[in-house]
């Protein structure tokens, strides 16, 4: 036989027009065109029409004075020197500062309820199951509102401040603490502060290893202590107690100095808080339960005790499942912290979409500005979610 | 596909701005005005139990409607926050935009409107509690000040306490009810918005007499109806609306003696009435324009006073919107 011939085996020639690769590439092409189309139609029409009516367009504003107030700047902001920029970095470090916080604690506290839910103790169990199917199922501006009329119509007025000992105020203007001032000399305790801790993560290594090797088991809780507290605090001694306080000060109207944590801040981080780490502690019953039964059986039998066996065995499992679910929690907390918009906190929806797209009156940049904010924020956030994922995800050998 | 239809429909609403040059006309199609008004603001704009509107600016929109579809009650009332208002009118939301709202430069130039005239003229005042025994806005160093965000007052605000070289504590809110109920609940010292609305605000709070206003007025605040740059035609009609109610007041007509007013033989209410001329026409509606706006609503003194003045809870003093006749500074060019 010659091998000039073609082979019966091999597909007939197809046109390449009836390729179905060549097709559906064809069709990818045509409709990104016709979507990219129709996008720079809507752009140059938006445009046109801005033009046509005169609405001043572009991104000058963003340098002019802003003229008005704000109520909490992490960063220098005066109404009569900052610019609109300005007042857009006051607004997203507050959204920042009230979504991490947020965060935080709707972890610390979802992970609390979740456990408590598949408690064995009957009470326990209950009161989180409580908490979790009426707060999850409350909107969450109704939580804000009740939160933050909550805090206003509770506390005292302002001239009946509750003092706390240490010259402390709470009121209805906030709570006002002592802001500390580090004098010469505190450098010193900050250094060994550091010294402290990077001695207790070597000590922690070594620990580990010592008890994977010897099965021995150091006391790591005590050496931190001694480490981490122990030695900076008599550094601060030493040094002489390089450390003043700005005591806040009754005035004629308001509570001067020291640092003022705003109601409207306390409302939106309780709200966040409370209402997240109700998902989150749903999150965490799934995760934990999705690990099967005799795992928890298998560390009993090796004699673990239950706090062991949870800390050890159960919730680096079930971590690969509650990741995921957690990562959208967090996104969803970022997104949910806007709604202060009700209660007059300044993050970047009311201070940027609010009084500055008012003043400006240039709706699509502004608002463009914003969607484009959060979208980096949340993809930030997943993405640093997927690499402690991809960490703690099974390693398949 | 779904994406694909979004991107078309946004593309549509764009597009759908640039016919606004035809207000009158949509109007008229529509059979309807789109006011956009306050809501909140006892005197100017609130809607009541049954849901019926009153307030010397919704009394504009009725004239503005009597004027163009012969109905005063052909308004579809659109409730507007401060910083919502200006969106809604470039966006084509309303048609005209009567939710006391200063006039500025900015406003009128880079927002693309169109203010026609004053039919209030008012300036930024404080409440505070009497217990404070604060007798001047000069006093209020270092206190904190509620305010509605997206308005004049918050920029007032900075600017009176920068000024004067005093502290300020403001707390923003999006609405005048969140913020006149966070200063009901001691959130603030003082509580700053027009001086009228102050008179019409503390008619809510818990306990009325615990609250004075300040005497310092510390800003200009002529408050008027807005359009939208570019239809000429539309901004004329909506100001000689303004001016014929002012005019009608200059020539002692007013909705109770109209018929008498139709049988005039003094010019200047002849051209008014339109038994002479065709200064409706002119405008593009009919000859019996003006007639029909004091029908509706009354002259602008009858509207003032049933609205914020002495017919009304307000009880505020005419002052500086009487007419120029009257010592006042409320003037209106002559029909003719």
């Amino acid at each position: 036989m010659s091998g000039k011939l073609p082979s019966p085996s091999r597909p007939a020639q197809v046109v390449f027009y009836n390729d179905p690769k060549v097709r559906s590439v064809v069709y990818q092409l045509v409709l990104c065109a016709v979507v990219a189309f129709l996008v720079y139609g809507a752009v140059r029409n938006a445009a046109d029409n801005l033009a046509r009516a005169h609405i001043a367009s572009g991104f000058g504003f963003w340098n002019d004075t802003a003229g008005f107030d704000i109520s909490q700047t992490l960063i220098d902001y005066s109404a009569r020197a900052s610019t609109y920029g300005r007042a857009f970095w006051v607004g997203l470090l507050n959204t920042l500062l009230v979504s991490a916080l947020g965060i935080l604690f709707a972890t610390i506290l979802g992970f609390v309820i979740g456990i408590s839910r598949l408690s064995r103790n009957w009470l326990l169990s209950k009161v989180a199951g409580g908490y979790v199917e009426t707060i999850r199922n409350l909107p969450l501006l109704l939580q804000l509102l009740f939160w933050y009329n909550a805090v206003l119509k509770a506390l005292p007025d302002i001239r009946e401040s509750i003092v706390i000992p240490g010259g402390a105020f709470l009121n209805n203007r906030g709570l006002f603490l002592p802001l500390p001032i580090f004098k010469s000399g505190f450098g010193a305790v900050e250094i060994v502060l550091l010294a402290g801790i990077a001695g207790t993560i070597a000590f922690h290594i070594w620990a580990r290893k010592r008890q994977a090797r010897t099965g021995q088991q150091a006391p790591v809780l005590w050496a931190a202590l001694v480490l981490v507290v122990g030695l900076p605090l008599s550094a601060f001694g030493l040094a002489g107690i390089p450390l003043g306080f700005e005591f806040p000060q009754a005035g004629r109207f308001n509570i001067t100095g020291g640092i003022e944590v705003l109601p409207e801040f306390v409302a939106l981080l309780f709200g966040l808080s409370i209402y997240t780490a109700a998902f989150i502690a749903e999150v965490v019953r799934a995760g934990i339960l999705a690990v099967s039964g005799g795992q928890t059986e298998a560390a009993y039998s090796l004699g673990l005790r239950p706090g062991p066996t949870l800390r050890l065995i159960v919730i680096p499992q079930a971590m690969r499942v509650i990741i995921p679910p957690l990562t959208s929690q967090y996104l969803n907390l970022t997104k949910n912290s806007s709604l202060a918009v009700a209660i007059g906190y300044p993050d970047l929806v009311q201070v940027f979409t609010g009084t500055v797209l008012n003043q400006t009156g240039q709706a699509v940049e502004v608002v463009a500005i914003t969607m484009l904010v959060y979208l980096v924020i949340s993809l930030a956030t997943s993405l640093l979610m997927n690499i402690y994922n991809s960490r703690m995800a099974l390693r398949e050998r | 596909m779904k994406r694909f239809a979004t991107v078309l429909a946004l593309s549509l609403v764009v597009a759908a701005q640039g016919t606004s040059a035809q207000t009158l006309k949509a109007v008229k199609d529509r059979g309807m005005l789109n006011c956009g008004a306050n809501g909140t603001l006892a005197g100017f704009g609130l809607p009541d139990a049954q849901g019926k509107w009153t307030g010397l600016d919704v009394d504009f929109c009725k004239a503005v409607a009597a004027a163009v579809l012969n109905d005063p009650e052909k308004v579809k009332y659109v409730p507007l926050s401060a910083k919502d208002r200006f969106t809604a009118l470039q966006s084509g939301e309303v048609d005209v935009l009567a939710r006391n709202t200063t006039w500025t430069s900015s406003r009128d130039t880079s927002l693309g409107l169109n203010f026609i005239g004053v039919n209030y003229y008012d300036g930024q005042g404080f409440m505070v509690r009497k217990t404070l025994k604060v007798n001047s806005a000069l006093e209020l160093n270092g206190a904190a000040v509620c305010v509605q965000q997206g308005t004049t007052t918050e920029l007032n605000l900075a600017d009176y306490f920068g000024a004067n070289k005093m502290q300020l504590k403001s707390v923003t809110f999006a609405t005048a009810n969140e913020a006149v109920k966070a200063y009901d609940a001691g959130r603030c010292d003082a509580y700053t918005t027009d001086a009228s609305a102050l008179y019409a605000e503390r008619l809510r709070l818990a306990n009325q007499n615990d609250h004075i206003i300040l005497p310092e007025i510390i800003s200009k605040e002529p408050l008027g109806p807005v359009v939208r740059h570019g239809d000429d035609q539309w901004f004329d009609i909506v100001k000689w609306t303004l001016f014929a109610m002012l005019d009608a007041e200059e020539l002692n007509i007013s909705s109770k003696n109209l018929d008498e007013a139709l049988k005039s033989p003094n010019p200047e209410i002849k051209r008014f009435v339109g038994t002479e001329g065709n200064y409706g026409e002119q405008l593009g509606l009919g000859k019996d324009w003006a007639v029909r706006i004091i029908k509706a609503v009354g002259n602008y003194g009858e509207s003032f006073e049933r609205n914020v003045g002495q017919g009304s809870p307000l009880k505020i003093e005419r002052g500086l919107n009487k007419l120029w006749t009257k010592g006042g500074i409320q003037y209106a060019p002559p029909i003719r």
